[in-house]
């Protein structure tokens, strides 16, 4: 996996004259060559509105964004081509749901449930929904531990559940949740379910179909992709009920001012011209994923998690806040008597680059009772080098604050 | 009362900063600011004088004696508090209207900062803001009751 730093320049670049080390994968990941090449080539080769254009420039671009959706396909199993629908990321394509599937199918009454370690992006969308609606929006608790129980999620769940939204994994303390047995238990009692896949998409091997979600969202930049291009998944019949989202330019077959009649999928969700480039790149980021494989990624960064877990517990005053029993690569803290804020300036002045604060999910921070927590999220081009480098800056960190 | 100008102690704030050689010596400085920042009293914490930044929360407390206006604060951020010390240093005691025309190049002139400043990662721009409009809102004060008399 040592190889593998040498795909992203990035890497080699000094922060304050130190060696950056990158620990804010979770926030976003650096890009490997593949990708910066393909943003960087289309610009040079073949820039051109897709779809409409009869010219050479067009149609190439064209097959390259669709290549694109063949190969989200099959980065997440999804049945048909035509079930990926192209967004600005995660948080558009939660919002997309809200705004269609949500305004078609929810009413007064009716109950949304989310759990309590959202991400803001999971939450605002489906308050904004209730408030309009009159539906209810309840919270699965988490433990202290950071887990979901499933045995007081399915106490909640009745006939009233219209739809579950729920992140796979934990943005903030990196629990894996138990998804698939709780899809099933919300199609028991006849809701949908949407899965915030942000952060799973780049650790977890995604199979919507055998997973059985409705919608599942992920963003490109959190796998090594572009920023400004995600990904909602849908089954069929569900993006083919839903009304549109906005109007607009490719999302239409017909237009007259007495009625207009929209284009099929997926287009009928992806009014005007798209992020043709980073939707372009995406795939770079993809395949480079499947080049190395995902088996062997998990394997690399479970050793890095197990690693840092070991380091960071052994320090005086730390505390990891989040100790499911299974997570993703990445540790959320916090040292005894310290603002998180104090530690990530400090660590910068170091070339070490972790996410301090309440990561976007301030309803899960006052549920541990902390203004926020130091997260180090690993990538597979982290090495266990980087995690000493970040223990002796902690214990650097301590000594200057204390 | 102040006897120096801001500009007297801004130049004062950047001569300091001069010295240090290295970060950590200008963040131990600041740190050090920080702690002997006196503690603000509870019964200050309200809602109404926090200023709410995205990590860290800063409580701004202002008064009035004589025309001129003092600054009390506090962070939950030991790094904020300390630049908070340096703004109080630097601003309270003086007349509105020197606050009001304070353009506080010190921040950028000690360089290290100023990223601070312009992120909404802390509460120290909003209470920058927060200081000047407590300034803007004794000058109308002061003119308003200067017109009565």
């Amino acid at each position: 996996m040592k190889d593998v730093r040498l795909q992203f320049p990035i890497l080699d670049r000094l922060v304050k004259d130190k060696p950056l080390v990158y620990l804010d994968n979770a926030a976003t990941s650096q890009k490997p060559l593949a990708v910066i090449e393909a943003l960087s080539h289309y610009y040079s080769h073949y820039n051109a509105n897709i779809h409409r254009g009869i010219h050479t420039l067009a149609e190439e671009a064209t097959a390259a964004y669709e290549a694109t959706r063949y190969a989200v396909q099959d980065f997440i199993g999804a049945a048909s081509v035509e079930e990926v629908i192209f967004t600005r990321g995660t948080t558009e394509a939660i919002n997309l749901v809200a705004y269609t599937w949500g305004r078609q199918n929810i009413q007064a009454g009716d109950e949304i449930i989310i759990s309590g370690m959202e991400h803001h992006s999971n939450i605002v969308p489906w308050q904004i929904l209730c408030a309009e609606k009159s539906a209810v929006l309840k919270i699965i608790p988490v433990s202290d531990k950071g887990e979901l129980s499933v045995q007081e999620y399915k106490a909640l769940l009745s006939e009233k559940t219209k739809l579950v939204a729920l992140v796979q994994v934990s943005n903030a303390l990196g629990t894996v949740n138990p998804v698939k047995e709780m899809i099933e238990a919300a199609h028991q009692v006849g809701a949908k379910v949407l899965i915030d896949g942000a952060q799973s998409a780049v650790h977890l091997d995604i199979d919507v179909q055998q997973m059985d979600c409705d919608f599942f969202a992920f963003s490109g930049h959190k796998v090594y992709g572009p920023t400004g291009v995600g990904v909602l998944y849908g089954k069929k019949e569900l993006l083919e009920a839903m009304p549109v989202f906005q109007g607009g330019g490719e999302m239409i077959k017909e237009v007259s001012f007495e009625r207009t009649t929209y284009n099929e999928l997926p287009y009928k969700y992806e009014a005007g011209t798209p992020n043709i480039a980073d939707t372009i790149a995406l795939k770079a980021a993809l395949d480079f994923i499947s080049g190395i494989g995902k088996e062997k990624i998990r394997k690399h960064e479970e050793a890095l998690l197990a690693y840092a877990t070991a380091e960071l517990s052994a320090i005086p005053g730390l505390e990891i806040v989040g100790q499911a029993k299974e997570k993703v690569s990445l540790v959320s803290f916090n040292i005894k008597g310290i603002h998180p804020q104090d530690i990530g300036i400090l660590l910068d002045n170091l070339g070490i680059a972790v996410r301090t604060g309440h990561h976007c999910t301030q309803p899960l921070m006052k549920r541990f009772g902390i203004p926020g927590t130091v997260r180090a999220s690993f990538a597979l081009y982290n090495q266990q080098e980087e995690i000493d480098v970040l223990v002796a800056g902690l214990h650097k960190t301590i000594k200057m604050l204390s | 009362m102040s006897e120096k100008s801001i500009l007297q102690t801004e130049q004062e704030i950047i001569e300091d900063f001069s010295l240090f050689d290295n970060w950590e010596d200008k963040y131990e400085y600041i740190i050090d600011l920080g702690k002997k920042l006196p503690l603000l009293e509870d019964e200050y914490k309200l809602e109404e004088n926090k200023i709410k930044g995205c990590q860290s929360t800063v409580w701004l407390v202002a008064s009035s004696t004589e025309g001129r206006l003092f600054f009390k604060a506090d962070s939950d951020a030991v790094i904020v508090k300390g630049l908070i010390s340096m703004l109080i240093q630097v601003l309270s005691g003086h007349r509105p209207e020197e606050i009001i025309a304070a353009k506080l190049d010190f921040i950028r002139e000690i360089g290290m900062f100023a990223h601070l400043a312009q992120t909404r990662s802390n509460g120290l721009l909003a209470m920058i803001k927060q200081m000047k409009n407590y300034a803007i809102a004794y000058q109308a004060l002061n003119s308003a009751q200067g017109k009565q008399d």
